[in-house]
């Protein structure tokens, strides 16, 4: 390949999304020559669909959660039509927090340890005491408002007060203490005051499409500007096609296509790979070679298998009065009431239920129009106000178990804007997770009962709600079952490290974005702390 | 607005589109609310179909052709119509046309404000959302603990 070649660097980190920033800024007390390369751009908060008056369609178009919608030359296509569950993403600087609710949970002792409790899957090498450390300086960083107290999790300190509960949080907990079911507020990545220069939430209630407020904690907020104050530079729009190994087995840097479309190798002493669960096996598996015929990293040739999405069951009902509706961040309160394993249930591992608001009126006309709560013609106005007014209910975030069969791999003609090969999911529902989403929608539809709701729609899988991409490049102790081992290093190449989601071993029944990035910091602090014989 | 750069359908897919908003959301003198056929809520649907103008155009010439060009048989999308029908055939191609026209009529001034909603963007001036009272937890405190140890203490 010709290519100009850069100035090397001692770390080359791959992605500036939410573990990318997080690994950037922790390794930057090192005073290494530090580069990351993100595909997207800075975003701009004026740009935000809460900004204009078209805020709801906008999240149809530039916005959608959906890389294959936006189609913007940032993103890379996905085939995905052999899976029920879509990817959510979103490439630019800050990654998936950009788009993403906020919601903050960590996962919990038990999920580290599934095997051993469960009998199912595997234990991580790590667990919940090797995390807690990281999650607290994580949550400092990104400023988590959040209840002290919650019986569900070992004590946690809250950085400041929780969201508000609002209508729809108190109605739904009546409901909950009526049931005699745990629920409590949602710790939340979303200020609820001042916090380190960044504004507190004014309930735009439109935190899945950016926060214009910048109350939302974006790592291009968050971890991004205290790196670049460190010295660590962040180079947008480029894309890395794959990285290079020489004789040695050893990664010497990376080719990537900048931002005017040229082609350059970034020569590097280490490689960070932050790409996410379909970004970070799509590279390796790019980066194939005649050392590496099976893609980088590959010898137990798992890279890419045990895709895990959290299937999402949704449960939505509407009330007589009158509810927060489309105010107020989409997040609120949650439930880990079905969270551990109970034998009775007929399966094994749990879920969490995130409390959700009402919807705005574009959204509340289509999918009243979809469930056929709203007809068109004739009565579309009276049944519109109907649900407009009381809407509310839960998501449920079912564990997935890790299968082989679930897996990333390469499209053999699809490819991006650049011309590199682009990633196809194949993914199939488990029995247990199916036997699990069903459970979840008996006991929403019991909750929302309770609680007075009429007129309840289910939905599951929700097919738009692949925003959790995890277990791709898993870590182990066993070279032959895992792609990095307890440390986040590739057991295979001794400079190549992989901080994103893909080496989650399970998946919790959570949103994982506290976990990725607390395991980002603790890679960080093993380089750190055996950089004198980190190749050994 | 998101809006499209060429005037994206040609005028028997223009009645087609005016005819089935019409039929979607109708006028109401009861609730003084206009319909999606009002000229300036039309006028703005056609400036905004942006990624769907394709399959929309596809769809149009399609309905057009199944009435003979007659539109008087879209005026309704009752029981046993045209409209119907193709609702319940082509699920997702009804949901694109649900999209299109929803998403200008609900930020219409004049429908925001029947609605209830003040006509602006949410920024920079938010809404509010009441705080709560958090002793509504007692009995959830009161139950204690919930999660399982998982043993074994710090690795790595
Ligand atoms: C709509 C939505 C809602 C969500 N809600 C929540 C929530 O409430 N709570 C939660 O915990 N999580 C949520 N998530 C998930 C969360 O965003 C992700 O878990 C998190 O961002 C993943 O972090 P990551 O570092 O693994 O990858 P990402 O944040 O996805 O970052 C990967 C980055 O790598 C870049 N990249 C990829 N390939 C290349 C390449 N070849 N060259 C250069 N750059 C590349 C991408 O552009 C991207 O910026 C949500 C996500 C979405 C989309
Ligand atoms: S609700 Fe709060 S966090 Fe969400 S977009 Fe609005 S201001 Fe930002």
């Amino acid at each position: 390949m010709t290519a100009a070649t850069n100035d090397p660097v001692d770390v080359l980190i791959i992605g500036g999304g939410a573990s990318g920033a997080a690994v950037a800024w922790s390794l930057a007390d090192t005073r290494m020559r530090i580069l990351c390369l993100e595909q997207g751009d800075w975003v701009k908060t004026t740009d935000f669909p809460s900004t204009g008056r078209d805020w709801e369609a906008r999240q149809f178009g530039d916005f959608s959660v959906s890389p294959n919608r936006r189609g913007l030359p940032e993103d890379y296509p996905i085939n995905e039509d052999d899976s029920p569950i879509k990817v959510a993403n979103f490439n630019g600087v800050g990654g998936g927090t950009i788009l993403y609710a906020g919601h903050f949970p960590r996962l919990h002792p038990s999920d580290f340890r599934v095997r051993s409790l469960d009998g199912v899957a595997e234990d991580w090498p790590i667990n919940y005491e090797t995390l807690e450390p990281y999650y607290a300086v994580n949550d400092q960083i990104t400023g988590v408002a959040a209840l002290e107290g919650d019986p569900s999790y070992p004590p946690k300190p809250a950085v400041m007060p929780p969201l508000p509960l609002g209508e729809t949080g108190a109605l739904l907990g009546g409901a909950m203490n009526k049931l005699g079911w745990h629920w409590w507020p949602s710790d939340a990545a979303i200020n609820t005051q001042i916090y380190e220069d960044r504004a507190a939430c004014i309930n735009l209630g439109h935190c899945l499409s950016g926060c214009a407020q910048g109350a939302k904690a974006t790592t291009d907020g968050t971890y991004w500007p205290k790196a670049i104050r460190a010295r660590v530079e962040l180079r947008t729009r480029c894309r890395v096609r794959r990285i290079e190994t020489d004789d040695d087995r050893m990664a010497t840097g990376a080719y990537y296509v900048d931002a005017d479309g040229v082609e350059r190798f970034q020569p590097a002493a280490i490689v960070i790979l932050a790409c996410n669960g379909i970004g970070t096996p799509r590279l390796l598996l790019n980066s194939a070679s005649e050392q590496f015929p099976d893609g980088l990293a590959n010898t137990s040739g798992i890279v890419g298998k045990n895709l895990m999405f959290h299937p999402y069951g949704q449960v939505r009902g509407y009330f007589d009065q009158q509810l927060d509706g489309y105010r107020g961040p989409r997040i609120g309160a949650w439930s880990m009431e079905f969270y551990e394993t109970d034998a009775s249930r007929g399966f094994v591992r749990g879920y969490c239920y995130q409390f959700t608001r009402g919807l705005g009126p574009v959204v509340n006309a289509v999918s009243g129009m979809a469930d056929g709560l709203i007809p068109w013609g004739e009565g579309h106005h009276a049944a519109f106000r109907r649900l407009f007014k009381g809407s509310a209910g839960m998501v449920s975030i079912c564990e997935d178990l890790p299968e082989e069969i679930n897996r990333v791999t390469l499209d053999p003609t699809l490819k991006d804007s650049d011309g590199i090969p682009a990633p196809k999911i194949t993914y199939r529902l488990g029995e247990n997770s199916q036997k699990m989403l069903d459970h979840s929608l008996a006991r929403g539809i019991e909750i929302l009962k309770t609680a007075g709701a009429h007129d309840i729609t289910v939905k599951a899988p929700m097919p738009s709600a692949g925003w959790h991409l995890l277990g791709t490049a898993r870590m182990g102790h066993d070279p032959k079952r895992s792609v990095v081992n307890d440390w986040g290093r590739s057991h295979d190449v001794r400079n190549l490290f992989v901080v994103d989601g893909s080496v989650f071993v399970t998946a919790g029944g959570v949103n994982p974005t506290s976990t990725i990035q607390a395991i980002a910091l603790y890679v960080a602090d093993q380089i750190k702390s055996r950089i004198h014989n980190l190749f050994d | 607005m998101t809006k499209s750069n060429t005037a994206p359908f040609d005028d028997s897919q223009r009645e087609t589109l005016r005819a089935i908003a019409a039929a979607m959301i109708p006028a109401s003198e009861e609730s003084q609310l206009p319909g999606a056929d009002d000229p300036t809520i039309f006028d703005d649907i056609l400036a905004s179909t942006g990624r769907d103008t394709k399959a929309l155009a596809d769809a149009l010439t399609m309905l057009h052709s199944t009435v003979s060009g007659d539109l008087s048989a879209l005026r309704s999308a009752g029981p046993g119509t045209v409209l119907e029908r193709f609702r319940s055939e082509n699920g997702a191609t009804a949901a694109i046309f649900e999209l299109a026209i929803s998403q200008c009529y609900y930020r219409d001034d004049r429908v925001m404000r029947a609605i209830g909603m003040e006509p602006r963007a949410p920024y920079p001036k938010g809404y509010a959302i009441e705080r709560g009272d958090w002793s509504l937890l007692d009995p959830v405190r009161a139950r204690g603990k919930i999660y399982r140890d998982a043993g074994e203490g710090k690795t790595a």
